[in-house]
């Protein structure tokens, strides 16, 4: 794996795929690649108040001849249900990377049901799954999520992303 | 204050010679309005996706900053999505105008009180979110220049009467809809360039 590790190597994917608007809602995991998006003036980085808004702004975007992506915690998948409906009935394409919260490891035992229920509610509404297990797998997947006509979350294991303790955290 | 305007009027006189417009409605009435109004490629019609008209409108106005974009929705579909004005109030699309049908009412489900009954002021909150106008429209008065030219973004919050009225229903195929709306953009831009 080069130097600049899987954000920078997403960033590479988004700018390449063309991607104008990329809507997030932070998560540690995700603190590098929002940084380079929100640094590169090819494309407009919409900071969310819920993640659900990422699907109507991509919808909007879609209509409006623009692609996008978004990017989001797996606790927040939940906050998209009803929305998601949309992608399949509407027929939308969207790339979705996903920094997954409760996994082995997770000391905050509150985010592992919405964990755990991340795939099974991609896959209830339609979306297609996609999992990196380990860093070089994430910008790949990406990649071909991306280039697919389909709606497709990429989840990014916490074995990549680090489990973070409360020290970490404050210290970051 | 009873209001006394119209739904149909108000949205009609505000597709009135519309020209190249790109209109988004909320689910339900107001997208039997705007459909009523007479349907148009442009518009895209929501038939689910409760509270991300606003959302979609921001999408679409980012997309195509050099063309006007209207999002008509009512007062019960906006109160789902209140965090959206925060949202464009970050962004500031120029191009943006959001138009709230108040009824005070969830109109397809039994014109049970929304929050708006009790006196909850949408143009406060998007006024307070960064929009550069919004305000409480009670009285017929031309919006035309709000949609078409006024730098936004901008919020109406326009109070009708609550009345049930016969449904003017768009096509409900999704996939339909994208793709029209989506052809009819292209060929817009399209002859632009020629």
């Amino acid at each position: 794996m080069p130097a600049e590790g899987w954000p920078g190597q997403v960033h590479r994917a988004l700018a390449r795929a063309g991607v104008r608007l990329v809507g997030y809602v932070p998560d540690a995991g995700l603190k590098r690649l929002i940084e380079l998006c929100r640094a590169d003036r090819r494309m407009r980085a919409v900071p969310l108040s819920t993640e659900e808004e990422g699907i109507g702004l991509a919808a909007g975007a879609w209509l409006g001849g623009a692609r996008s992506a978004l990017l989001m915690q797996s606790s927040g998948v939940g906050n998209t249900i009803n929305v998601l409906g949309m992608l399949k009935t509407c027929r939308l394409p969207l790339a979705i990377l996903v920094t997954m919260r409760g996994e082995a490891g997770e000391f905050n035992t509150w985010q592992a049901p919405m964990g755990e229920a991340t795939p099974t509610v991609f896959e209830a509404m339609g979306v297609r799954v996609r999992r990196a297990r380990r860093a070089g797998e994430v910008a790949p997947l990406f990649a071909a999520a991306l280039a697919s006509p389909r709606a497709t979350a990429v989840l990014v294991s916490q074995k990549v992303l680090g489990i973070k303790s409360f020290q970490e955290q404050r210290n970051q | 204050m009873k209001a006394t305007l119209q739904r149909r009027a108000v949205v009609s006189s505000l597709l009135k010679d519309r020209g190249k417009l790109l209109v988004v409605a909320g689910l339900g009435s107001t997208a039997w309005d705007i459909t009523a109004a007479g349907d148009s490629p442009r518009n895209f019609p929501l038939w689910g996706a409760m509270g991300q008209a606003a959302m979609m409108g921001l999408g679409l106005a980012m997309a195509q900053p050099r063309r006007r974009v209207l999002v008509i929705t009512g007062d019960g579909e906006m109160l789902m999505g209140l965090g959206s004005l925060a949202t464009i109030g970050v962004q500031q699309p120029a191009n943006l105008t959001v138009v709230v049908i108040d009824n005070e009412r969830y109109g397809e489900t039994g014109m049970q009180a929304t929050h708006t009954a009790s006196g909850v002021d949408l143009a406060a909150a998007a006024k307070a979110c960064g929009f550069r106008n919004a305000k409480v429209v009670s009285k017929k008065m031309s919006l035309r220049k709000i949609v078409h030219q006024t730098p936004g973004p901008n919020f109406l919050q326009v109070k009708v009467v609550a009345e049930k009225l016969p449904l003017v229903l768009p096509p409900l195929d999704g996939a339909h809809l994208t793709a029209r709306f989506r052809r009819a953009l292209l060929a817009d831009v399209l002859a632009k360039k020629r």
